[in-house]
């Protein structure tokens, strides 16, 4: 269980959005951090804690398959984002690199940014007094999520840690 | 209970008899392909693995199409980690070849195939039966080492197409119609297969337009029957089908469209979103800065000729730059040979080499603070094509032609 302040953002995040092309080169996803979500809000990447949270709408990391995009959210620091639904390759991407994607349809619409929401993954997000549901992921994803990501899910699994 | 082609081409991947939407199935990958976007990504966690391989070097296919030639010292330092990687493993390599699923469609792709792409445009190889999908470099960096992966098997969203396009409109004014109905999340975790005779009627090149943009709806995959007009492509470059599936008459669709494709119009999708379409008349007249034709979506020969016509004894209205990129070498070949380039030329366009361009908003012909192009490329997101405050606009070679001309937004018909 962790605690989280809320960031909202809308339907359609684009993978664009989470980090523009011309940062794609950067060696460091360090370097990359300060541009996340840039195009938007340029100065939210500036104000995102370790541990804080996203919520937003539909299809949340629409668009490329850039990995970069999980990987900077995960940078800032993010513990979660929860959304409506998750374009599949980002969600793939996410999991991936050990980034916790919730899916919960009421949250986004009735929180407010910069609430603050108590997280018990697999069993509820509570906000304002109010809980809200959430499912676990299948065991195959758990298992890389809490590994951290599949590389080193596939390190463990080969007895490599 | 029927297979769909998505279940079939799943099930043989996975060396079992049948499989239904919704299973997690473990999966041979046919084919792997990665480009210049995030190959260099791969290449670092490789090199981080205790035990590296490759499961089989033969299926890796390896393109350099995003940023070529290099634009800065951190790009060429990125393709000069990939082309050694390549070199050293015997890795098939491309580099100034043409746009990655171009390439993939000219010398690889064989229907029947499961093949990864980092990618999210790996969705066009269902215009030859194959089962392609986009992932990030850590699904490839698994599916290179280890040969599999695991797959969700989708479910389907069948369009059965009816009747022709009319003349002046394009598969792409049909794929953005489409995309603007079920919209951009509306095929999320979902293939999408075309049939009908109306598929007959259309061009690889079509097909290939179609495919492409699915994932614009959120499409896991894009999948069409294998008709002669395939295998013709298939036999001119000289491959054969891995196995043809087609879904069976009792297959599970989770939704079924009826299309005639003669009620199709020409579309443009507005910014900032592909799903944001109207008919191009409603947009005529919106001033713009740079045209652009080319792409994965539609720099093939069919839509060059297309340009051309509309251009040639035409000029580039004053101000306004316009960008033509074939998407392969074969198509730029082709096109010289048919005098296509001197007509763009003599128009007063620019015609690169072939690769990604100003689709994905770098490499070149990036627009400034305000400015607003028009492109038959694969997205229009905010700061997609370059400044977070300037417009894409996505339309077909005619209506981006045709716009190049005037200087506004424009069909073919008024030039």
């Amino acid at each position: 269980m962790f605690n989280a302040k809320i960031w909202k953002l809308g339907d359609d995040i684009d993978t664009d959005i989470i980090l523009p092309t011309e940062y794609l080169a950067f060696e460091t996803v360090n370097e990359m951090k300060p541009y996340a979500f840039s195009p938007l809000r340029p100065d939210l990447a500036s104000k995102i804690q370790p541990g804080d949270m996203i919520v937003a709408g539909h299809n949340f990391g629409c668009g490329s398959s850039r990995e970069q995009a999980p990987e900077v959210v995960k940078a800032l620091g993010v513990s979660c984002i929860v959304a409506k639904s998750y374009a599949r390759i980002f969600f793939r991407n996410a999991i991936n690199n050990g980034l916790l994607l919730i899916e919960q349809p009421d949250l986004y619409d009735e929180v407010q940014e910069g609430d603050m929401a108590q997280v018990e993954p697999g069993k509820e997000i509570i906000v304002n007094g109010k809980s809200y549901e959430i499912a676990n992921l299948p065991d195959n994803l758990m298992e890389i999520l809490e590994a951290g990501g599949l590389v080193k899910a596939m390190r463990k699994r080969n007895g490599l840690d | 209970m029927g297979m769909t082609m998505a279940e079939k081409i799943i099930a043989a991947a996975a060396g079992v008899e049948s499989c239904k939407a919704g299973d997690i199935e473990t999966v041979t990958i046919d084919r792997l392909m990665s480009n210049d976007g995030t190959t260099h990504l791969t290449i670092d966690m490789y090199n981080n693995l205790k035990n590296p391989r490759i499961a089989d070097v033969n299926k890796l296919v390896w393109i350099i199409d995003h940023n070529i030639p290099a634009d800065s010292p951190k790009t060429a330092a990125s393709h000069k980690k990939m082309r050694d990687f390549a070199k050293e493993h015997g890795i098939t390599f491309y580099e100034g070849e043409g746009v990655c699923h171009q390439v993939m469609m000219e010398k690889h792709v064989r229907p029947g195939e499961l093949i990864f792409g980092a990618d999210s445009h790996t969705c066009a190889y269902g215009a030859l039966g194959a089962f392609g999908t986009g992932v990030g470099c850590t699904d490839y960096l698994y599916g290179m080492v280890t040969g599999t992966s695991w797959l969700l098997v989708p479910e389907t969203i069948r369009f059965n197409l009816h009747g022709k396009l009319k003349k002046g409109v394009y598969a792409r004014d049909l794929i953005l119609t489409i995309i603007g109905r079920i919209s951009a999340n509306g095929a999320n975790y979902k293939a999408m297969e075309f049939a009908g005779e109306g598929l007959h009627e259309l061009s690889i090149a079509d097909r290939i337009s179609i495919c492409n943009l699915c994932v614009e709806a959120g499409a896991k995959t894009a999948l069409m029957e294998v008709d002669d007009v395939a295998m013709d492509y298939l036999t001119t470059h000289g491959r054969e089908p891995k196995a043809l599936y087609k879904s069976d008459e009792d297959a599970v669709f989770s939704e079924v469209f009826d299309i005639d494709l003669s009620e199709i119009e020409p579309i443009v999708a507005k910014p900032h979103f592909v799903d944001n379409v109207v008919p191009a008349k409603e947009c005529e007249g919106v001033k713009i800065d740079e045209a652009f034709l080319g792409s994965c979506n539609n720099g093939r020969i069919e839509d060059l000729r297309v340009g051309a016509q509309v251009i040639k004894g035409k000029h580039v209205a004053d101000k306004v730059r316009f960008l033509v990129v074939p998407a392969s070498r074969e198509v730029y070949k082709q096109a010289l040979e048919e005098g296509l380039l001197d007509i763009f030329m003599e128009a007063g366009a620019m015609v690169m080499n072939p690769n990604c361009s100003v689709c994905w908003g770098a490499c070149q012909g990036v627009i400034g603070e305000g400015e607003t192009l028009i492109s038959t490329g694969t997205r229009n997101f905010k700061g997609r094509a370059g400044h977070k405050d300037s417009f894409v606009y996505l339309a077909s070679a005619a209506t981006v032609t045709a716009s190049a001309v005037r200087g506004c937004i424009s069909t073919a018909e008024e030039v």
